[in-house]
């Protein structure tokens, strides 16, 4: 049975796709470097220190998240990633979106053609009920639909 | 959010369609934390945290050409985070390739783009800003658009000044437009604290050991941390700051602390004390333990733990002229304690190109570069930021430089012994 939960649209739009979960703090910069660097087309995470994420393809999938955490270069890392077409169909913020991914989020939304849509304040028990691979519906009013 | 007429009217393209989507940028942003208006940039200098011209990141330089073209320039001179290239630092040959002709590619286009949107000097180029020597260092209240981790905490914290913790690039474009949305850090609110830190360690703490145990219990959340004044005064000495440098980029880095507060010693604890903090704010307590489990559960990465190190790197953030006096004096009393003349391990020192020049005039550069040691304005950061790099045993007293590479971390003391012979 699907299960929804209710967010704020930050980027409002649509997607589907397959869930993949950190439940600590996406560090943007240590996950996406090195796989932007050597054109990982699967765009591995490669942070160490995300045992929920390392070595896991994060490109086309409902990126589930608490927030973002790292070096504030995080915003342009994650606008290159839309900007070449590497960046997850979607991020899901349990808790309020952190400045730098709404810096990132944001200008691939007013600089770019790329569609990632983001909703953040799904709250803890969307988190802590995600598992990775659920599909992940998202409408543009924040709604996130699980199955 | 209230905008100006002339905010309006920007971002209806009375300047522009560029000018008007670096507006939209912003408004945008602000509107997604709650800003209620944009208010003017008011320190003299900007800073970016894009020193580096990454082939990869291609975008950002075809947006920053954008800019340029449409005569959407910096309003303020700014500075920028540290060069990824230096030739003196040691690298191999299949490094130097992949450096100049792989990685960074884009180096020296970016560079150009730097000087036409107003960088503020050749030398600019360094994470720590805000030292007297390099000139950027914002008057307390002054509004920021700054995004380097390092430099935006310590601007907040030790200077007062009040910046969020901005993106590369978003940064820019508020030194561009010279408005900032107001929220966050920019807000008496926003400042205030939402955890008490009691310090209660049997010595002073390693900077950035408490710094890192610190950021990864408050992630982003501002910290009034009580007991560290015991070890640290009241007064901010050139050490005392140099200290907070270290201690803020790893609560910054292993977590996204852009303030602190430090009892009877930052500047708006020593205004208004414990009214900074906020009801029922939780109670974190730092003991020796801790900090020995917060090292402890820091994972190593080499492929063989025992591998000999190649590359020691002191100063992520960059050194001050005070930390490069006191390790020149720490590495040449255990190398003569030890009967070396020289370090061990290759080791590279970092400071701003300022503080280098400075420190040229000393008579302790020599003796830094007679025990072998390399000075360098690079960022280590971008050094090791690849998997030739990556593969390399690199040791490194950074917290900063452990999260984001394969760098081993190991306290000053312990990397001390490492380098200069002194290694039971």
């Amino acid at each position: 049975m699907a299960k929804v939960f209710k967010g704020r649209p930050v980027v409002a739009g649509e997607c589907t796709a397959p869930a993949l979960v950190s439940h600590g703090g996406f560090n943007t910069l240590a996950s996406f470097q090195m796989a932007m660097m050597f054109g990982d087309k699967k765009v591995k995470c490669g942070d160490q220190n995300n045992a929920d994420l390392y070595k896991k393809p994060m490109k086309g999938t409902a990126l589930c998240l608490p927030q973002t955490i790292g070096s504030t270069t995080g915003g342009m890392v994650l606008y290159t990633a839309c900007a070449t077409g590497n960046q997850p169909a979607c991020m899901l913020f349990s808790k309020t979106i952190d400045s730098l991914a709404a810096s990132g989020a944001i200008l691939a939304e007013v600089w770019t053609d790329a569609n990632m849509p983001v909703v953040d304040e799904l709250g803890d028990e969307f988190l802590d009920y995600m598992k990775d691979g659920m599909t992940v519906t998202v409408g543009r009013d924040g709604t996130v639909t699980v199955e | 959010m209230e905008l100006t007429r002339e905010q309006q009217d920007i971002l209806n393209g009375s300047r522009g369609e560029v000018m008007a989507k670096v507006m939209k940028s912003l408004v945008m942003y602000g509107e997604t934390f709650g800003a209620d208006r944009m208010v003017p940039v008011s320190s003299r200098f900007g800073h970016t945290v894009i020193s580096f011209g990454i082939g990869v990141m291609k975008p950002v330089y075809d947006l920053y050409d954008q800019l340029i073209k449409a005569g959407a320039l910096s309003a303020q001179p700014f500075s920028a985070d540290p060069l990824p290239l230096d030739k003196n630092v040691p690298s191999s040959f299949l490094q130097d390739l992949v450096f100049k002709h792989f990685m960074y590619s884009q180096q020296g286009r970016y560079e150009k783009q730097l000087e036409k949107l107003g960088l503020m000097s050749p030398d600019a180029y360094t994470c720590a800003c805000y030292l007297d020597e390099v000139g950027n260092k914002p008057a307390k209240g002054e509004i920021l658009s700054w995004a380097e981790s390092s430099a935006v905490v310590y601007a907040n914290s030790v200077l007062g000044a009040r910046c969020n913790r901005n993106s590369g690039m978003l940064e820019l474009m508020g030194s561009i437009v010279g408005y900032a949305p107001h929220f966050g850090l920019l807000t008496d609110d926003g400042r205030r604290a939402d955890w008490i830190v009691e310090v209660r360690t049997s010595r002073k703490p390693e900077a950035q050991l408490l710094g890192s145990a610190i950021g990864m219990k408050v992630m982003e959340q501002v910290p009034y941390i009580k007991g560290l004044d015991r070890w640290l005064g009241t007064e901010l000495t050139d050490d005392v700051c140099a200290y907070l440098k270290d201690f803020g980029a790893a609560t910054a880095s292993n977590g996204a602390v852009g303030l602190y507060h430090i009892e009877n010693l930052t500047p708006e604890a020593v205004e208004s004390g414990e009214s900074l903090i906020r009801e029922g704010a939780p109670v974190y307590v730092v003991d020796d333990a801790e900090l020995e489990r917060v090292k402890a559960n820091y994972p190593v990465v080499w492929k063989d733990l025992n591998a000999k190190p190649k590359l020691c790197f002191i100063g992520c953030p960059h050194l001050t002229l005070s930390q490069l006096e006191g390790w020149t004096e720490r590495i040449t009393s255990s190398l003569a304690a030890n009967g070396l003349k020289k370090v061990t391990v290759p080791t590279v020192m970092t400071c701003a190109p300022a503080t280098l020049k400075k420190f040229k005039e000393t008579a302790d550069f020599a003796r830094l570069e007679k025990a072998g040691v390399v000075l360098s304005y690079i960022c280590p950061l971008m050094y090791m930021n690849n998997p030739l790099s990556g593969k390399m045993p690199v040791i490194t007293c950074s917290n900063k430089l452990r999260t984001y590479t394969t760098a081993r971390y190991y306290t000053e003391d312990e990397l001390l012994a490492k380098i200069t012979g002194g290694e039971k």
